[in-house]
C-alpha cells in the first residue's frame, strides 16, 4: 500500500472515529465530548495503522499496549475498538447506562480491549510506564502507547513517572499528549500554565520530544511514531497541539470539557460529522 | 499449618525486614517473574541484597511513592508478580489513591509493604509512625491486610502472600524485636493463630503486640486468670470463626494492636462480636492520637500498649460479663 492512500485510509478511520465518538455519546445525552474528540486522529493512527494488535486477542501477551492516561476520553476509546472490531459498535451504545461495561472512564476489567484503568488523572501515565518496564523485562519488543491530556500534566504523578520512564531508558514508551489547551474550569494557560511548555519540561525531564504543529494531522502523527521508534534509549512524547472538541459542532467553538447539548445540537453535530465523513471518503 | 511457639520475650537476632529479604532471595531465585520496587529505602529494609543478586527483578523508583505504586499496578498487568516497599505512612497514606485504584480496582494484585508500623517508627516520630495504615488499606475491598510480629512469620507469610492473586499490605517491624516463632514455622493468611489456650478471656493481639500478649497471659494466670492468646496476623480477610469461638468460650476479648483501636484490629473485631457473638470487648491501641518521637518501649508506655495494660483490659472484660 502507497503510503497515500495509507493516510487516505486513516483520515477516513479518524472522521469514523469522530462519528461514532459522538453517537456513544449521544446514546446517553451528555458527557466528556471536547477530550474525547480531540483524540481522535491520534486514535486513528495507533489502532489503523502503527499498533500490533489482535481484536480478537485482546490480552495477546506480544501486542502493543494503549493506555488512555486521560480516562474521561473513554467515548473515544470505545469508538475506536468497536470500529476495529473488539466488539459490535452498538454495545458501546449503552455508555454509563446502568450495568455497562462502557463506563465515563475507561475500565480494564469492563471493556475488552482496554488495558489498564484510569479516571484518577496521572495515574495511567504511571501504569504504562511499568507495563513499558515489565514488557521489557520480559524481552518483548512492543510498544506501550499513553495518551495524557495537558491539563492531565497538573498531577505531579505525570512528573515522577516521567523522570522514571528515563531513568530507566523506556525507548518503549511513547506518551502522547492531547494538547488541547483546556482543563474543566477554562484555558490551561488560565487555570495552570506549563512554565515553558509540555515539550520543554518533557525534554528537561530526559525524554526525546516531538512537537506536532497540527496534532490533528494524521500523517504528522504516524510519521513522529514512526521517528519516536527510531530511539530506543529514552522514551518519547509526542506533543500534540490539538483542538478540543474538534469535529464536533456544539463543542468545538468553546472547547468545552464536558457537554449536555439539546437533542437538536445532538442531530446537528451527528449530521455534520456523517457529511464531514462523506467528505473525506469523497476524495 | 504448623509453627512452633517460642515465646520466651527475647529479642529477635535477626531483623524483621530481613525475614522478607531471605524470602524473597529465594524465591526470585526460582522465579524471575518476582519483581521488588523500592522507594530510596532499600538502604533501610535491606533490599539491596536484591538488587545486587537480582538487578533485572529489583527496581529503585527514587522519593517518588505515587508512581513506584502505579509502575507496580503496571507490571502486575503484564503478568509480573510485583512487591514494593516504602515506610508504613509513606505506602499508605502517600500512595493511596494509586493502591485504591490502580492496584484495588483493577485487580492487580501487588503487595505492598510497609516498614516501621506505628511505634516502632520511635525515632523518626509523628511524622513517621503511621497507626491509621491498616485502616487505608482495609477498606480497599478484596486487599488482604497483614501485621506480622516476628522474623519466621515475615518469612512464611511473604511467601504466602507470592502466591495470592488479591491486593496487599503487610505492615512489618523492620529491625529485630520479639522472637515468638521458630524458624520453618507456617501461616496462612486469614487464619489466627491460637498461641495458648485460656477459659476466661481472650487477647486477640498482632505484631509487636503479640510478645506482650504473652506476658500478660502470664501475668494473670499468676492472678488464677485463665487466657487465650491469638496472633491475629491477617485483619483483613479476619478469622471470624476463630473470633467467634473465642467469644463463645471465653465469653470476653481484649484486641491489641500497634494501630487506632478505631480503625483496625480491634474495630474489625467489634464488627464480627456486634453481629454475631456480642461478649464484653476491651480495646488495646491507639485512642485517637497522633505519633510522636521517643525510644520504643517509652512510646509503647505512653499508648498503653504494654502487658500490664492488658492485664488490666482484660479484668475490666471479665468484669463486664453479664
Amino acid at each position: 500500500m502507497q503510503k497515500a492512500e495509507m493516510i487516505q485510509n486513516l483520515k477516513e478511520l479518524a472522521a469514523e472515529i469522530r462519528l461514532e465518538t459522538l453517537k456513544v455519546i449521544g446514546s446517553r445525552g451528555f458527557g466528556h465530548v471536547g477530550g474525547s474528540m480531540s483524540m481522535a486522529d491520534a486514535m486513528a493512527v495507533l489502532y489503523g495503522e502503527v499498533m500490533n494488535i489482535d481484536p480478537k486477542n485482546p490480552r495477546w501477551e506480544d501486542r502493543d499496549w494503549f493506555v488512555l492516561s486521560k480516562g474521561h476520553g473513554g467515548p473515544v476509546m470505545y469508538a475506536t475498538l468497536g470500529l476495529k472490531g473488539y466488539y459490535p459498535m452498538e454495545s458501546a451504545y449503552t455508555l454509563n447506562q446502568p450495568n455497562t461495561d462502557f463506563p465515563s472512564h475507561t475500565d480494564r476489567n469492563k471493556t475488552i480491549g482496554v488495558d489498564l484503568t484510569t479516571g484518577s488523572l496521572g495515574q495511567g501515565m504511571s501504569e504504562a510506564v511499568g507495563a513499558a518496564l515489565g514488557n521489557k523485562v520480559q524481552g518483548k519488543s512492543s510498544h506501550v502507547f499513553v495518551a495524557v491530556g495537558d491539563g492531565e500534566c497538573d498531577e505531579g504523578q505525570i512528573w515522577e513517572a516521567a523522570q522514571f520512564a528515563a531513568h530507566y531508558k523506556l525507548g518503549n514508551l511513547i506518551c502522547l499528549v492531547d494538547d488541547n489547551k483546556r482543563q474543566l474550569d477554562g484555558a490551561v494557560a488560565d487555570v495552570m500554565s506549563h512554565g515553558k511548555g509540555l515539550g520543554a519540561k518533557f525534554d528537561a525531564f530526559g525524554w526525546n520530544v516531538i512537537n506536532l504543529e497540527d496534532g490533528n494531522d494524521v500523517e504528522a502523527i504516524y510519521d513522529a511514531i514512526q521517528a519516536a521508534y527510531a530511539v530506543t534509549d529514552q522514551p518519547t512524547a509526542l506533543i500534540l497541539n490539538t483542538k478540543k472538541g474538534k469535529g464536533a459542532t456544539f463543542a468545538e467553538p468553546s472547547g468545552a470539557h464536558s457537554s449536555q447539548p439539546t437533542q437538536e445540537q445532538w442531530d446537528e453535530a451527528i449530521a455534520a460529522s456523517e457529511a464531514a465523513l462523506a467528505a473525506v471518503r469523497a476524495k | 499449618m504448623s509453627f512452633t511457639l517460642i515465646g520466651k520475650h527475647e529479642k529477635d537476632s535477626r531483623a524483621n525486614r530481613d525475614g522478607y529479604v531471605s524470602a524473597m532471595l529465594e524465591m526470585m531465585a526460582e522465579n524471575d517473574k518476582l519483581i521488588h520496587i523500592d522507594c530510596d529505602l532499600m538502604g533501610c529494609i535491606n533490599t539491596g541484597k536484591l538488587l545486587k543478586e537480582f538487578p533485572n527483578q529489583t527496581f529503585n523508583a527514587g522519593i517518588a511513592e505515587q508512581n513506584a505504586m502505579g509502575v507496580a499496578a503496571g507490571m502486575a498487568a503484564t503478568g509480573l508478580t510485583v512487591f514494593a516497599h516504602s515506610f508504613g505512612c509513606f505506602a499508605s497514606r502517600r500512595m493511596f489513591d494509586q493502591a485504591f485504584l490502580s492496584a484495588g480496582y483493577s485487580e492487580l494484585p501487588v503487595h505492598v509493604i510497609g516498614s516501621d508500623p506505628g511505634v516502632t517508627a520511635a525515632f523518626n516520630g509523628a511524622t513517621h509512625m503511621p497507626f491509621e495504615d491498616c485502616a487505608l488499606y482495609m477498606t480497599i475491598p478484596n486487599a488482604v491486610v497483614i501485621d506480622s510480629c516476628d522474623y519466621a512469620q515475615t518469612y512464611a507469610l511473604t511467601k504466602q502472600l507470592a502466591k495470592s492473586a488479591n491486593p496487599s499490605y503487610m505492615r512489618l517491624i523492620r529491625k529485630g524485636f520479639t522472637t515468638v516463632y521458630a524458624d520453618g514455622s507456617e501461616f496462612e493468611i486469614g487464619k489466627g493463630v491460637t498461641l495458648r489456650d485460656g477459659t476466661d478471656v481472650t487477647i486477640i493481639a498482632s505484631g509487636i503486640l503479640v510478645d506482650e500478649a504473652l506476658k500478660a497471659e502470664e501475668q494473670l494466670a499468676a492472678k488464677g486468670i485463665s487466657a487465650r492468646v491469638i496472633d491475629m496476623h491477617t485483619w483483613k480477610p479476619l478469622d471470624e470463626e476463630l473470633v467467634i469461638k473465642a467469644a463463645k468460650e471465653t465469653g470476653a476479648i481484649v484486641t491489641a494492636e500497634n494501630h487506632q483501636v478505631s480503625c483496625g484490629l480491634g474495630s474489625a473485631v467489634a464488627n464480627v462480636l456486634t453481629q454475631k457473638c456480642l461478649v464484653p470487648q476491651e480495646r488495646i491501641g491507639i485512642q485517637n492520637r497522633f505519633g510522636q518521637v521517643g525510644p520504643q518501649d517509652f512510646l509503647m508506655e505512653q499508648y498503653n500498649l504494654t502487658a500490664a495494660d492488658i492485664v488490666a483490659a482484660a479484668e475490666k472484660a471479665i468484669a463486664r460479663k453479664a
